[in-house]
């Protein structure tokens, strides 16, 4: 199981919660674990079977842009942060 | 008992000592040892050896260790003629300070060959009362809070970041403030954007600003630009120099488009955001890291990306964002410290957490990667898909 930190802009998809459990052996099987489970949220962040190019997954405070991509393997207890930008600053 | 010719005669004896030719020598040298002026403040604010520190005789003992924390760093100490620092030598010896050697014949040598020096420029009393705290800093001194003292930085938008961002830069006597906004002071802002105030309702954010910031510390000069920062006008605003750009925008639009300008020109941008209990902080210096661009390619689609006034956000939120901003502005003026180059800071304030990411240059970054395809301004608003809302 690893965990998934939702960002405070895609809560809404998951029901408000800031962390989800998933499983998976790669950031790919997690996040289709998340988009079975959450299909709005999987809509979101996949898109033709890649990544959304404005939501950063980071595993081990790494990019998997820089790892292996989706294909990354996730360990148990790894925790997974997806986070688009914000632009917020008022 | 010795009278203090005969003291000083042995000291001499005891301590290794250079001429100022030699002393001058190593001065030249790429591994330059660290000179000492031991002399009191009225002598060393009439001119000193470049790039010695300062720390009289009487105060040697109990700071040294403070600032030279290694034993075995080559040291040069020297006074006006080479008597109080031959005794300073010796009691760095003694302190087991290894290689520190006394110029001989002293400053004056130094002059008399003609060699340069430095006219420090001096703080005035008050200013040596109101960055006190600093001046005791090591890694600050009188030679920080003048660079501070120089400083520009430019904050676009004086709100929930700009505020305390700009508060403490001023209080810090970073001596020129830009500040782009183009906004006036509303009774919502005022749950967090602190350098306004109930009095200011309607008045122009630049100029509520400017009242706050010159009002706490009359050193700054605030250069206000009360507009919206454009493809149109950035060029002008960012002609005036600035050494720092502390990015508080609050769209996506002005986000890439201070990026964009800040690689052009050259400028370190201390980026922070933020949104209900979550806030983001960073720091892209050109040429050293990566760009906005390298971490967020694309801007999310408009209805992933809520502002505060449309999502809210927790008023302590920005002071605590806009802190760390001022801080890492601070650290770049004074080359001082690890900045958040190549590092995002993420700041959960209800669980009251912080982590950090990696983040890294993009060697295909339309900007500022290998071979760029964006070399001037485009309509960022189109870019972003979103209404810009400052």
């Amino acid at each position: 199981m690893a965990a998934v930190r939702i960002p405070p802009t895609l809560r809404a998809e998951v029901g408000g919660v800031r962390e989800l459990e998933a499983r998976g052996a790669t950031v790919r099987a997690v996040i289709e674990d998340l988009a079975g489970r959450y299909p709005q949220l999987g809509a979101l962040l996949l898109a033709g079977g890649e990544l959304a190019t404005y939501v950063n997954v980071y595993l081990g405070g790494e990019d998997v842009k820089t790892l292996d991509g989706l294909d990354t393997p996730v360990y148990d207890g790894e925790t997974i942060i997806l986070l688009p930008a914000m632009a917020g600053g008022a | 008992m010795a009278g203090y010719r005969e003291l000083l005669a042995q000291v001499k004896l005891e301590i290794e000592e250079i001429s100022a030719v030699d002393a001058q020598e190593q001065h030249a040298a790429a591994d330059r040892p660290l000179f000492i002026d031991v002399r009191e403040p009225e002598e060393w604010e009439e001119g000193h050896i470049p790039g010695a520190i300062h720390v009289p005789r009487g105060r040697l003992e109990s700071r040294i260790e403070g600032l030279v924390p290694d034993k075995e760093r080559p040291l040069v100490l020297y006074c006006s003629v080479g008597s109080r620092s031959a005794f300073a030598t010796k009691v760095l010896g003694d302190l087991g300070y290894e290689n520190a050697v006394n110029l001989g014949a002293g400053f004056s040598d130094w002059k008399r060959n003609g060699y340069e020096i430095a006219i420090p420029r001096v703080l005035s009393s008050e200013q040596r009362s109101r960055y006190s705290r600093h001046l005791l800093i090591p890694e600050v001194g009188e030679e920080g809070q003048q660079r501070l003292l120089d400083a520009r930085v430019l904050l676009v938008g004086a709100g929930g970041l700009g505020s305390p961002a700009s508060l403490y830069l001023a209080a810090a006597g970073v001596g020129t403030l830009g500040i782009v906004d183009a906004d006036v002071v509303d009774e919502s802002n005022l749950q967090r954007q602190i350098v306004h105030s109930t009095d200011r309702l309607g008045e122009p954010k630049v100029a509520s600003a400017r009242r706050t910031l010159e009002a706490l510390n009359p050193d700054v000069k605030v250069v206000p630009f009360e507009e919206r920062l454009t493809s149109e006008n950035v060029e002008r605003i960012l002609d005036s120099g600035w050494d720092v750009i502390v990015d508080g925008a609050d769209n996506f639009p002005t986000r890439y488009l201070v990026n964009d300008a800040s690689i052009w020109h050259g400028i370190p941008v201390v980026h922070g955001s933020i949104y209900r209990f979550e806030g983001q902080v960073t720091v892209f210096a050109p040429g050293q890291g990566p760009c906005y661009r390298c971490l967020f390619p694309t801007p999310p689609p408009p209805e992933l990306a809520p502002s505060c006034a449309e999502g809210g956000v927790l008023g302590v939120l920005p002071g605590i964002i806009g802190s760390l901003q001022a801080n890492e502005a601070l650290k770049l003026i004074l080359e001082r410290g690890d900045t958040l180059v190549g590092r995002l800071l993420l700041f959960d304030a209800l669980g009251t957490t912080l982590d950090e990411v990696t983040v890294r240059r993009d060697p295909y970054c339309p900007v500022s990667g290998e071979s760029p395809t964006i070399t001037e301004y485009v309509d960022y608003v189109e870019f972003c898909n979103a209404p810009v809302q400052i």
